[in-house]
């Protein structure tokens, strides 16, 4: 059975569609990534799976009950961590886990091994007695999914947890990702940062409140299929990539660092060759020149584009 | 299911008075601020009157009416500022050029020296009645010890005052003020507080967090409102002590009944607060919205300053929908006349309804909210 389920999930905020029949399914202890650029929907998407938002169409099954019919049994089934830091910033790190465990009805046992869990997985022992407000962001972080998951929630929704976060602490918050699922646990995430959705089982692209690619990453990549990335290393970038966008076997270029990245409709041998004689030709001293493995960035970018139009 | 709610609504009452207590600000705002505020509107309404402005209409022309006038000038309280006469006096006070006017009628000389009883007009401008009453005390006073000087032993004083009093004929005294501060400055700090603390949840992106736990509407309110409660009742009770220590307050009815009627009022004003915070998105409008909701009526309609017996009838109907209007009846009946609950009860009772629809509006509105 899935963990999550849903289908053609739409929300309208007046005359505009922040979710478009949204459909896809998550199994149980995936780590399922939503993937999108700002205002594409996820946290729209994620709200209404949480029973926090009405749907204006569409269902969603979460932990096999309906969203829509009963939003307090899903809430009691799953953990939700807001893309807003929202935790009490004046309380001290213990106060705020003894308040979320008091809303949950946690009992004085359950209460005194959950709050030693939490305060052990996130690292913050030691940071009881701090307030929540002179926590540094990767601790805050750990403590607001730690105050997620006190009810032990067999499903988990993580908004942006890791925005504006360093990349150290970044790293730290995706192994108890990695930990939760390992014990079974359900976690959908959204993000921006594109090598965290390498941590993902799989990836939902979402664009302009639409789906617009679903799989695990090799998967997305291999969409790339029967065209090849020429990773272009030149003296000047920029005359080359004028060149590379006369060409009409040239699907489209772009800037990769100091590299231009070309999506050709060729096998990579002869797109390679043609690439360096068209570049020789047109004067631009080529460095190094080769096919390469699309990365998640390209592939986000084919789909925005393609989706765009 | 009951006990779970209540253990609910207990942990976010702990956590709101945590938070209260490390939030100085706010601490300030409950507990320092109402006495403050007291201090401030009661001297300012107390404050020691000297040198009033009073006209003069001498239609004796004798020895002793000169003899009186001159006891107004040195006494040091009043300053002659015009001489009146029957035209002139309506104008002078209404164009507040004088506070008061003496008007002594002919024949005090005769009637001071054949020992006949005569009395002596003094006209006062009631529109701020404390000092009406003060000056009042002072005319008293001058004229009292002026007839003493024609006739030391007499039972009734040869010389008296007949005071008229304009624009403000029943002159409610300092003491009458104060049980409408003290219900004005509660209803704005509970109203205030309670409205504040739900938006700032809501603003914080707290309150989103809150409502993915299986908490309902009511155990987060009724836990919220606690402390607000608690806190507020102390505000309150320091109020009255304060009144009283300061300002001669007397306290002739049962603290008991004092306490009922303020918990019922504090209920009603904490209701009044919630439906703002369900009203408002933002701190700044729920402040605004719970200023203009508490200081405006408990000010104007409550019979705090203007009597609601003067107010023009669409007005007085409006007076029956501000809780303030029961209370301030029934604190003064309590603190000043020392009546017991089977006098008070039919306020009191008001209260009850008010708090009732009022707090059955808030969660309603807040219940839509939450799900
Ligand atoms: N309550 C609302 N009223 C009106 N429009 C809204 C509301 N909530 C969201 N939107 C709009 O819906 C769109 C999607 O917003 P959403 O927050 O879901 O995007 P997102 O993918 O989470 O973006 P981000 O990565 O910036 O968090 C945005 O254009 C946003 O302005
Ligand atoms: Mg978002």
């Amino acid at each position: 059975m899935s963990a999550i389920s849903v289908h053609d999930l739409t929300r309208r905020f007046g005359d505009f569609v922040a979710v478009d029949r949204l459909t896809f399914e998550v199994r149980e202890g995936e780590i399922f990534g939503f993937l999108g650029s700002n205002g594409a929907g996820k946290s729209t998407a994620i709200r209404m799976m949480c029973g926090l938002l009405k749907p204006s169409g569409g269902t969603a099954t979460v932990g096999g009950i309906d969203v829509g019919r009963d939003p307090e049994g899903v809430k009691r089934r799953i953990g939700y961590m807001s893309q807003r830091f929202s935790l009490y910033e004046r309380l001290t790190v213990d106060q705020n886990i003894r308040f979320f465990a008091g809303i949950y009805g946690l009992r004085r046992d359950r209460l005194e091994t959950r709050r030693r869990f939490v305060l052990e997985m996130s690292g913050l022992q030691s940071r009881e007695h701090v307030r929540a407000a002179d926590l540094a962001g990767g601790w805050r972080q750990r403590l607001g999914l730690g105050c997620a998951i006190l009810h032990e929630p067999p499903i988990v929704f993580l908004d942006e947890p890791t925005g504006g976060v360093d990349p150290v602490s970044r790293r730290e918050f995706w192994r108890l990702i990695d930990g939760l699922s390992a014990r079974g646990v359900t976690v959908l995430v959204t993000t921006h940062y594109l090598d965290e959705a390498e941590h993902c089982h799989r990836v939902a692209i979402i664009h302009g409140g639409r789906l617009a690619a679903l799989g695990t990453t090799a998967e997305l990549k291999r969409a790339f299929h029967g065209r090849t990335i020429i990773e272009v290393h030149a003296g000047r970038p920029v005359d080359a990539m004028r060149l590379l966008d006369d060409m009409p076997d040239v699907e489209k270029t772009s800037v990769f660092g100091t590299a231009v990245h070309a999506v050709v409709s060729m096998k990579p041998g002869e797109a390679a060759r043609t690439i360096r004689e068209r570049l020789e030709g047109g004067g631009v001293a080529v460095t190094r020149l080769g096919p390469v493995e699309p990365s998640l960035e390209d592939v986000f970018l084919d789909v925005a584009e393609r989706a765009t139009q | 299911m009951r006990t779970t709610n209540g253990m609910k609504a207990l942990a976010v009452a702990r956590k709101e008075l945590r938070q209260i207590v490390r939030d100085r600000r706010t601490l300030v705002i409950l507990l320092v601020l109402p006495v403050f505020f007291l201090l401030l509107y009661g001297y300012a309404l107390n404050w020691d009157i000297r040198h009033v402005r009073i006209a003069v209409d001498d239609r004796d022309h004798s020895a002793e009416s000169r003899s009186l006038v001159s006891a107004f000038v040195n006494s040091g309280y009043f300053d002659l500022a015009a001489a009146a006469d029957d035209r002139t006096i309506r104008t002078l006070l209404d164009r507040s050029e004088v506070r008061a006017i003496l008007i002594i009628p002919s024949g005090l000389g005769r009637a001071v020296r054949t020992a006949r009883p005569i009395a002596v007009q003094v006209l006062l401008n009631g529109d701020n009645a404390n000092t009406a009453t003060t000056v009042m005390s002072y005319a008293l006073t001058i004229v009292r010890s002026e007839s003493a000087r024609y006739q030391p032993t007499a039972a009734q004083p040869l010389v008296s005052v007949e005071p008229r009093i304009w624009y403000n004929p029943e002159l409610r005294s300092t003491l009458f003020l104060v049980p409408g501060l003290i219900a004005y400055i509660t209803m704005i700090t509970a109203v205030v507080s309670t409205a504040l603390s739900i938006v700032r949840e809501k603003e914080r992106g707290t309150m989103e967090q809150v409502r993915m736990a299986p908490i309902d509407a009511g155990p987060f309110v009724v836990g919220k409102t606690i402390p607000y409660f608690a806190i507020s009742l102390v505000s309150a009770l320091g109020i009255v002590i304060a009144a009283m220590a300061l300002f001669g307050m007397p306290m002739r009815g049962s603290w008991l009944v004092l306490l009922l009627a303020l918990s019922l009022f504090l209920i009603g004003a904490l209701g009044i607060g919630l439906f703002i915070s369900s009203v408002a998105d933002t701190q700044q409008v729920a402040f605004q919205a719970a200023m203009l909701a508490s200081f405006l009526p408990t000010f104007m309609l409550s019979g705090f300053i203007f009597p609601i017996s003067s107010m023009p009838p669409f007005l007085q109907v409006v007076t029956y929908a501000v809780p303030a209007r029961y209370f301030l009846r029934a604190l003064r009946a309590i603190v000043l006349k020392g009546t017991g609950i089977e006098t008070v009860w039919q306020d009191l009772a008001a209260l009850v309804g008010f708090g009732l629809a009022v707090l059955t509006l808030a969660a309603v509105r807040l219940r839509r909210q939450w799900s």
